[in-house]
């Protein structure tokens, strides 16, 4: 390499091309980022604009009416179908809340093993695998549910239960297999490796000087986990597990596949229903024009469903104080 | 829990020697809290085991169904109709490549121009605040939703250009995009600071310290986020129904023909009644998951040992 000549400083600024590169570069950047702000916009605005002569006719009887029956009609935007999605809104809701009452204790469970009561050797290696679980996808659980899960666990199960409490209204047979139920359990298997990869950050983050102090003061493990550690993460647990519910609401595939793809609303759990997201992916492809805009409007409701759930678990996980990353992968 | 307090003075011992407490001393208050703290340990490592049977199922429930399928043929043939023996996956895998060939592109140039935005340009400015929080929020939003709105633009709408593998990427590739931003803006951010001042300080201008500094130095970070939003790219199913539709036989056309993915395939597969069907739909599913959990350790890899690197800095 030889030496150059000590530069002027004209050629320690650069060329003029480069000079005149830097406004340029910023505003692609800048675009790339507004752009991401304008995406999301037009989703919300262009579906909305497609699905709304469904919305214009039915009103909110669009989320209390019980009857689905899709228009025939090719010359839209006439509209001559019933849509009232309460069924699938209520399947959406049902198989969300069992997810989240199976996942979320053992979630946490398994965060305040991870981070409190492993040996220090395998802490690493249990973030890690439970980071990699959360990544098979989700038709893999659609079909381990279906093919295995339902007919070796699931149904007889759901018959012990049917035999033990079926005068209780949830537990009413009779028991097909494809059910809320079922779809419920296998969510919650899902959403359990994402909700307790954000809950173990939760935990992390909490002040480890104030755990430290309960154990000076002579509080047993149980006692800082449950008087320290649990308090001061109570609301990045909450935030994680809407993120978690989130998740369980847009959940398509695996639901579809399990949840049965009834349009007959039971309140029994063990009945098959359909969710939103199920209903979408279910229909959508014998779908004549008019129902596509009826399932456009159930995609509407979907998201801003989702939308608002995972606009509060931000701000609350935000709130917990540590910036989540890759992990709210 | 038994104790309302811990700092409760518990009475005085009259036969304690010196009028203080042993630290040592061991009342029966004391042994119940000690029983209740180890059964409540062993609680929560039973949770955690239990934990761990239906994850571990899934994961050798699909190798154990599935590894006897995989052979020459799954790789290099159509499928055949549901009833028949043999066949593969190839337009699965054809149409899943070409999808992802062109999905990621997409997501990770513009992903990464945004996060270069959030981190050297919007720094402590209201609009990269609420870029940040979209983003965070595009994470949580339903696939399906998405490929409704491709479905809606591309599919029949203003560009109408048909099902095929262009709408299919795109949609994937808006699937992908939140993951990369935050995960690249997260590894643009551990870039120490002392490098831009180098650089500037030689005289740099803002764009040359960006993309011949920063970035270079970022560069296995960029590609762990980029191969987690891969990871899990490849396994979305829901919106490539409304965007690919799925297709019998292998086509390379980007628009204007049905486009199948592996997904799709193991799907169309699985929820049929004839046995050779559902096989083929557990060997697509080995694949997948082979596929996805190869792309997320070696992401989790490199990325473990790169902030550890940066940490030691």
């Amino acid at each position: 390499m030889t030496l150059s000549p000590p530069p002027v400083r004209g050629q320690l600024r650069g060329t003029s091309r480069g000079r005149l590169a830097d406004p340029f570069f910023k505003a692609l950047m800048t675009t790339s980022g507004v752009l991401v702000l304008a995406l999301l916009a037009f989703m919300i605005i262009r579906t909305t604009a497609d699905s709304w002569p469904i919305f214009a006719k039915e009103g909110l009887g669009f989320f209390t009416g019980t009857e689905w029956r899709a228009g025939q009609t090719r010359d839209l935007p006439e509209i001559h179908g019933t849509y009232g999605a309460w069924p699938f809104m209520y399947g959406t809701l049902v198989t969300a809340a069992i997810a989240l009452a199976i996942a979320l204790p053992v979630a946490v469970a398994v965060a305040v093993y991870i981070t409190q009561l492993s040996p220090r050797r395998l802490r690493g290696p249990l973030s890690y695998a439970v980071e990699t679980l959360a990544a098979v996808p989700s038709i893999v659980y659609g079909l381990w549910g279906l093919l295995f899960f339902l007919p070796v666990v699931m149904r007889p199960l759901m018959e012990l239960l049917n035999r033990w409490f079926g005068a209780f209204f949830l537990f009413e047979g009779p028991v097909f297999g494809l059910s809320y139920f079922a779809a419920g359990v296998v969510l919650a298997i899902m959403i359990l490796p994402i909700m307790t990869a954000i809950i173990r950050e939760v935990f992390a983050a909490a002040p480890g000087a104030e755990l430290q102090a309960a154990y000076g003061l002579g509080a047993t493990q149980w006692e800082v986990i449950r008087k320290v550690l649990l308090p001061r993460s109570y609301s990045g647990i909450v935030g994680g597990a809407m993120l978690g519910l989130g998740r369980a609401i847009g959940e398509t595939v695996a639901v579809a596949m399990l949840v049965g793809g009834s349009q007959r609303m039971g309140y029994s759990l063990f009945f098959a229903g359909d969710t939103m997201a199920a209903h979408i992916f279910n229909t959508f492809q014998d779908a004549l024009p008019e129902t596509v805009l009826g399932l456009m409007a159930i995609g509407v409701a979907l998201f801003v469903f989702t939308f608002i759930v995972n606009v509060l678990a931000r701000l609350l996980v935000w709130r917990a104080g540590r910036n989540l990353g890759d992990a709210a992968v | 829990m038994s104790t309302p307090t811990l700092t409760a003075a518990s009475p005085p011992d009259p036969a304690a020697p010196t009028g203080r407490r042993s630290l040592r001393q061991i009342d029966p208050r004391t042994k119940r809290r000690a029983a209740t703290s180890a059964a409540m340990k062993g609680l929560l490592t039973a949770v955690m085991a239990a934990a761990c049977v239906p994850l571990l199922l899934i994961l050798y429930v699909v190798a154990e169904r599935g590894w006897h399928v995989i052979n020459l043929h799954f790789f290099t043939q159509d499928t055949l109709p549901f009833r028949l023996e043999g066949g593969g996956f190839r337009q699965g895998f054809v149409g899943s490549f070409l999808i992802m060939a062109l999905a990621i592109p997409m997501a990770v140039g513009f992903g990464i121009a945004a996060a270069v935005y959030l981190v050297e340009y919007g720094k402590g400015k209201k609009l990269a605040v609420l870029v940040r929080f979209v983003t965070d929020v595009m994470t949580g939003v339903p696939s399906i939703f998405v490929g409704l709105f491709v479905y809606a633009v591309l599919v029949i709408g203003t560009v109408r250009i048909g099902f095929g593998t262009l709408p299919a990427a795109v949609a994937i590739a808006i699937v992908m995009l939140p993951i990369v931003v935050r995960s690249s803006e997260e590894m643009l951010k551990l870039v120490p600071d002392h490098l831009r001042s180098a650089s500037l300080g030689l005289g740099a201008r803002r764009w040359q310290t960006t993309t011949k500094v920063v970035l270079p130095a970022a560069a296995p970070g960029l590609a762990t986020g980029s191969m987690l939003a891969i990871a899990r790219g490849a396994g979305e199913t829901a919106p490539l129904i409304l965007t690919g539709l799925g297709s019998f036989t292998m086509t390379v056309y980007l628009v204007g023909e049905r486009q199948a993915s592996l997904p799709q395939l193991i799907h169309q597969n699985a929820v049929q009644p004839f046995p050779p069907g559902i096989d083929r739909a557990w060997g697509g599913a080995l694949c997948l998951v082979l596929i996805t959990l190869l792309f997320t350790v070696v992401a989790r890899t490199i990325s473990a040992r790169f902030s550890a690197r940066r940490e030691g800095m």
